[in-house]
């Protein structure tokens, strides 16, 4: 059997001078072909949950790897080859054309004095075909929507030629069209091109219409996993999040509405 | 095209240099001249390799610092070179390689220095901190050295000031032959950390999904960027601006991907302070301006006009 793209076993990380673990008893397994969403509130532990993924913390129980390799042990240049990331926030220092920055997502296959190839111009343009962006390649990045955006650092992760992507609250800050035109983007990919991948939200709706598998994290544990009918359910959704909600179904998938709440009834 | 227009202006300012200055060499006689092989040519020369040398230094510096107004004697080397040269002049040492070694030292003590607090916060070497310790460092040497100035007599006073503002009097064959020995090592780990350099311009965490070794890449930048300030400074004083200006000027023309940008903020560089010089010690003839005088009166206006593209 071969080990999955991402595995998480039991992962208890605690960040130095904490008095609380930031993750306790987390575990994850995420095969090619996989959609999986990590879901919580503000503070949950999602983005820690990435950084261990990417070994750029160390778990402190509990094993974190990548295909089969505890994640701290590779070197960055291999596991950009392997892995490819669009983080919450970044901003770019000096102007730049949308094709620059996509190239940018070939960098982890070339050697230190080698140039740009003709197959790294090609996976450029495949990945912006992807992200249906190959008409914005000559533009500037300050000149895109924030949707544009956000689908040009998708296509410079996919420049990479991963096998795995990892997105981090990639939603944020977008309107319908293009938050609902993102989710389908990811899903294609994990259909047409066999990624797995991994979805920081706190959309929860959102990932349970289109992730396999979710992980419902609550102060850094573990409340629930599975799929999605499994882990959203009415009673869980608000124990987590706090607030009264009632559950629908849409495509089959459990989609929450939050309920009315007024002050004077609130406990 | 544009790197056959740098080139030809590179070339230009080289040659200038030479035929130019204060004593008149009828041009037939340029190659049999003692003023040309023994003044003009070493002066030249080191300009050249002084001015690529912050050129480059800069460039990598801002993309380090993260900061398009970084300039290398921001990150304190100016003043430790400074205090280091006055000190030499005020304590009389003799010797023609007193004052550049003293300045060397001083520049390398401050380097020391602002590296120790960059790594204040832990094993992480952070820029924000590399930035403002630097300019800490910087004021409290320039501190010291107003005192040590505000002491001296008229003579030695204004020889420190003269030095402060940067001079290429000083030029031989001995010191270019050093600065030539010498720059290569750290221009080469500059131009081999052009792809990280690129990808630390999205910040440093992006920079680690694309692949770059962060950590190592900041300290690798920040010493071959201070360790070639400090020698330009040594043998030329303190030219501002060619490392703040030159970068913008080469990114404008050839944009932001290290591995065209940091030649081309060499030559570009080069050219400039060469060309600076050249004015320097021929408008006043025959007295000299410091240099850093000429760069600053050309850089800022230049600098001012490309901030109106900067903004587009």
């Amino acid at each position: 059997m071969t080990a999955p793209l991402l595995r998480l076993d039991g992962v208890r990380y605690r960040y130095p001078g904490a008095t609380q673990d930031a993750l306790q008893g987390v575990s994850l397994a995420i095969a090619p072909r996989q959609f999986h969403a990590v879901l919580g509130p503000n503070g949950s532990g999602k983005t820690t949950l990435v950084r261990i993924a990417l070994g750029g913390l160390m778990p402190l129980v509990g094993r974190a790897e990548v295909i089969g390799i505890p994640a701290s042990q590779w070197a960055r240049q291999d596991l950009a080859r392997v892995v490819g990331v669009v983080p919450q926030r970044e901003d770019n220092l000096f102007p730049q054309r949308v094709r620059e920055t996509v190239l940018l997502g070939r960098y982890p296959h070339l050697s230190l004095w080698g140039r740009e190839r003709a197959a790294d111009h090609d996976a450029v343009n495949r990945a912006l075909a992807a992200c249906d962006a190959l008409h914005l390649a000559d533009r500037w990045l300050w000149t895109l929507s924030g949707g544009e955006y956000q689908r040009i650092r998708v296509a410079r992760a996919l420049a990479q030629e991963p096998k795995l992507l990892i997105l981090d609250e990639p939603g944020i800050s977008l309107d319908l069209k293009h938050e609902m035109g993102l989710f389908e983007l990811v899903l294609g990919l994990v259909h047409e091109q066999g990624l797995g991948v991994l979805m920081i939200t706190h959309d929860l709706n959102l990932a349970a219409r289109f992730a396999d598998s979710l992980l419902l994290l609550e102060g850094g544990r573990p409340v629930a996993a599975g799929a999605p009918n499994d882990v959203l359910t009415q009673e869980t959704v608000e124990k987590v999040f706090s607030w009264p909600v009632a559950m629908q179904t849409v495509d089959g998938r459990p989609q929450m509405v939050p309920l009315r709440q007024p002050k004077e009834s609130r406990a | 095209m544009k790197w056959t227009v740098l080139a030809i202006v590179a070339l230009l300012a080289l040659v200038l240099s030479v035929v130019l200055g204060p004593a008149a060499v009828p041009l037939g006689e340029l190659l049999h001249s003692d003023i040309v092989w023994n003044l003009r040519a070493p002066r030249a020369l080191l300009a050249f390799l002084v001015g690529g040398s912050l050129g480059v230094a800069g460039a990598g510096l801002q993309a380090l610092v993260r900061n398009p107004l970084a300039d290398p004697f921001l990150l304190g080397l100016s003043g430790g070179a400074g205090l280091g040269a006055v000190l030499a002049i005020a304590l009389h040492l003799p010797g023609p390689w007193a004052l550049p070694i003293a300045a060397f030292i001083g520049a390398l003590a401050a380097l020391g220095l602002v590296y120790r607090l960059g790594l204040i916060g832990g094993a992480s070497l952070d820029p924000r901190i590399l930035l403002l310790g630097g300019v800490a460092i910087g004021a409290f040497a320039a501190a010291i050295t107003t005192a040590i100035v505000s002491l001296a007599d008229a003579a030695e006073l204004r020889n420190a000031f003269l030095w402060l503002w940067g001079g290429l009097s000083g030029a031989s064959w001995d010191s270019v032959l050093l600065v030539a020995l010498y720059a290569p090592i750290p221009l080469a780990v500059l131009l081999a950390a052009s792809r990280p350099l690129d990808l630390l311009a999205l910040g440093e965490e992006s920079a680690s999904y694309l692949g770059a070794d962060v950590e190592k890449v900041k300290r690798r930048v920040y010493l071959a960027a201070s360790l070639l300030t400090a020698a330009a400074v040594a043998v030329s004083g303190v030219i501002g601006f060619v490392g703040l200006v030159v970068p913008h000027i080469a990114r404008l023309t050839w944009g932001h991907r290290h591995r065209s940008l940091l030649p081309a903020a060499f030559l570009g560089g080069g050219a400039l302070l060469a060309f600076a010089d050249t004015l320097a010690r021929t408008v006043v003839a025959p007295r000299e301006l410091p240099v850093g005088v000429v760069t600053a009166l050309i850089g800022v206006p230049v600098f001012a006009f490309l901030l109106k593209r900067w903004t587009i």
